[in-house]
């Protein structure tokens, strides 16, 4: 295995509603700042992370390589979901030994459409998309699933949502009030906000990293499982893959002084932190993870980059970022992260 | 917004619908769907799939080819209740999503419930499939779930011609003149009222009546929240009243006070209907209402 490091993190100032650019003028900034950051100005390989679906335009990821200079000779791929995913396969390419930089990158702007029936469109199409099984409803099914207590979750939103207001890059956002319901067990104040933004991460192998940055946060294990999609397959009040994922990544193998869940709901985090094994002491999105900000698509790659801003600004030497993709937490992507 | 020529809709959309093959185990499933029966289908190891796979989702195998008829009957292990349906939706008013364990099933099927409300749901609770009126082959061929029948209503309807005869009729005459009669037992020197023909704790017989002032006190009283036709409103106070004199309380409607002022010891009288109206019913009393009188001590 050679040594790859993430280098530098850039995000946008995330916004909760549509701001009007196109994808393109979204991702420029984040991509100029990682370019600034590093002093490089091409990549031995290009990866993104979208969905088209969240705009509603086949091929949307192609216009928004305009964002990059996407001239020939760029060896560039995409993956339709979560950025994180984009950056597993861009580490996957650096293992091939012979590039040194990849860029990689995920946006996504869920305010243009209405993302709670959008996501319906990702479940099976036979068995589950025909229900009209929305993200929300789906979301509260495995609230009701692991049972947890109203006041833990109501913490857990009230935590997120203040530790989003120091992050100038989420949003400010009210503390958790009211019994209003979205879908019961499900309070409104638990639904993750609509959140529009990018963010852009380079990785560097071998001593390219060290030239590039004095704190490179080492990639020390990255892993991905997944489980059956089918919700009537699995136990909703755990997460076998998120569990899988962690062991392989080797989360456990050492402290762990911060973890950026991908938990989109307060008891996705219950369940995440139970299946890393996560000790009490690990601070949970000091971010405000995506209760604060979550730019659909980006979400998951912003996960690692907090991870690993904690190591290249030198507060922190192990972190773990996380990712999620599927209902219910089907997919998870867990990455550990040293100095 | 709209009306900003900087801003467009735009919508994404198949025309017609998007067609797709369902290959042989899906197609099974929904075939039978179509002839009302739900199918599970085998895997190598034994276990009932529900809805079927091509493959096993614990190993990837490919299922056997036997195929197991289920339910229609199922548990729920998992539900979440929707409060404002959306379109799309298979029902319009709140209902449930449930994961329901069809019997004979080892994984669980997700759709709606339609339980009415919150409460009426819980894991483990047992639901049956309600079809849609035309199965076309489609997992919305259920309609929904609903509850089992766990209880029935029935109507009970008995018609009575009751006949006041002998001291009830002596007391409902004293009523229709405006008086409360009761009787004292000799034996016990005790008085009842309304009045009796014997006494109820030596059982000797009492021969003559006796009239009572409509004055009283209450000994005890209960607030009612149901509407009753013969109360004056909700809520509404029914207490016992000790008429002066008597030895028993007689239960009658307080009126003419807020129910949360009624309290024990106070001190009522009864309110008649005007005279030419009084029949020998106890409708003759409207109710007893505060006579305005410092309060009694009870003992």
């Amino acid at each position: 295995m050679r040594d790859v490091a993430i280098v530098a993190f850039a995000q946008t100032r995330h916004t909760d509603h549509d701001a009007g650019q196109t994808e393109p003028e979204l991702i420029l900034p984040v991509i100029d700042e990682v370019k600034e950051r590093t002093g490089l100005k091409r990549f031995g390989f290009t990866c993104s992370g979208s969905c088209d679906y969240l705009a509603g335009a086949p091929f949307s990821f192609v216009s928004a390589l305009d964002a990059l200079g996407a001239w020939p000779p760029i060896s560039e791929s995409h993956v339709e979901m979560d950025g994180a995913w984009a950056l597993y396969e861009a580490w996957v390419r650096l293992q091939h030994g012979d590039i040194d930089s990849a860029l990689v990158y995920g946006f996504g702007k869920s305010s243009l459409g209405d993302l709670n029936t959008i996501m319906t469109i990702q479940l099976d199409p036979y068995y589950l998309a025909p229900l009209g099984l929305d993200l929300l409803s789906y979301a509260a099914l495995q609230a009701g699933a692991v049972g947890a207590d109203r006041k833990e979750l109501d913490e857990i939103v009230r935590r997120s949502r203040a530790d989003g207001r120091a992050n100038p890059y989420a949003l400010d956002l009210p503390d958790p009030d009211g019994e209003d319901f979205a879908v019961q067990p499900l309070k409104k104040t638990d639904v993750p906000p609509i959140t529009d933004g990018a963010a852009a991460i380079v990785l560097a192998a071998g001593d390219l990293a060290r030239e590039l940055c004095p704190n490179p946060a080492y990639i020390r294990g990255i892993a991905h499982r997944i489980e059956p999609h089918y919700l009537g397959m699995r136990d909703l009040s755990t997460s076998a893959s998120a569990a899988d994922a962690a062991r392989a990544a080797g989360v456990g193998k050492g402290p762990v002084e911060v973890a950026e869940l991908h938990a989109q709901f307060p008891h996705e985090e219950i369940i995440l932190r139970r299946a890393l094994e996560l000790p009490g002491e690990t601070v949970i999105n000091p971010s405000g993870g995506p209760l604060a900000a979550n730019p659909v698509m980006a979400t998951g790659l912003i996960r690692i980059g907090e991870a690993a801003r904690r190591i290249l600004d030198g507060d922190a030497s192990r972190t773990v970022g996380h990712a999620a993709g599927g209902p219910c937490l089907q997919h998870n992507l867990v990455t550990v992260l040293e100095a | 917004m709209p009306s900003d020529p900087l801003v467009a809709q735009h919508v994404l959309e198949f025309p017609g619908g998007y067609t797709r093959t369902t290959g042989p185990v899906i197609g099974r499933f929904l075939s039978e769907l179509r002839g009302r029966r739900i199918v599970g289908v085998r895997t190598n190891e034994g276990k009932v799939l529900v809805p079927p796979l091509e493959y096993d989702p614990a190993t990837g195998e490919p299922v056997t080819a036997e195929y197991v008829e289920v339910g229609p009957a199922g548990t729920v292990t998992t539900w979440a209740w929707v409060d404002e349906p959306l379109e799309g939706h298979p029902l319009d008013r709140p209902f449930a999503w449930a994961l329901i364990k069809l019997d004979g099933a080892d994984t669980a099927l997700l759709h709606a419930v339609d339980a009415g409300n919150a409460k009426a749901l819980a894991v483990g609770a047992r639901v049956w499939p309600v079809w849609s009126d035309r199965p076309t082959g489609h997992i919305r061929d259920i309609s929904h779930f609903a509850p089992e029948v766990t209880k029935i209503v029935s109507s009970v309807r008995a018609e009575y011609r009751l006949q006041a005869g002998g001291a009830l009729r002596v007391f409902l005459e004293g009523v229709r003149r405006g008086v409360f009669l009761g009787g004292r037992c000799e034996s016990c020197d005790k008085v009842y009222v309304p009045y009796r023909a014997s006494c109820p704790e030596c059982g000797s017989g009492i021969a003559d009546t006796l009239e009572l002032p409509d004055t009283g006190t209450i000994t005890t009283f209960a607030i009612n929240n149901l509407p009753d036709p013969r109360a004056p409103q909700v809520p509404f106070v029914s207490a016992y009243i000790l008429l002066d004199n008597a030895d028993i309380p007689m239960i009658a409607l307080i009126g003419d006070v807020p129910a949360h002022e009624v309290r024990q010891g106070m001190r009522v009288r009864a309110v008649w209907v005007p005279e030419s109206e009084r029949t020998a019913s106890m409708s003759n009393i409207r109710w007893f209402a505060p006579t305005g009188e410092p309060d009694v001590e009870l003992s």
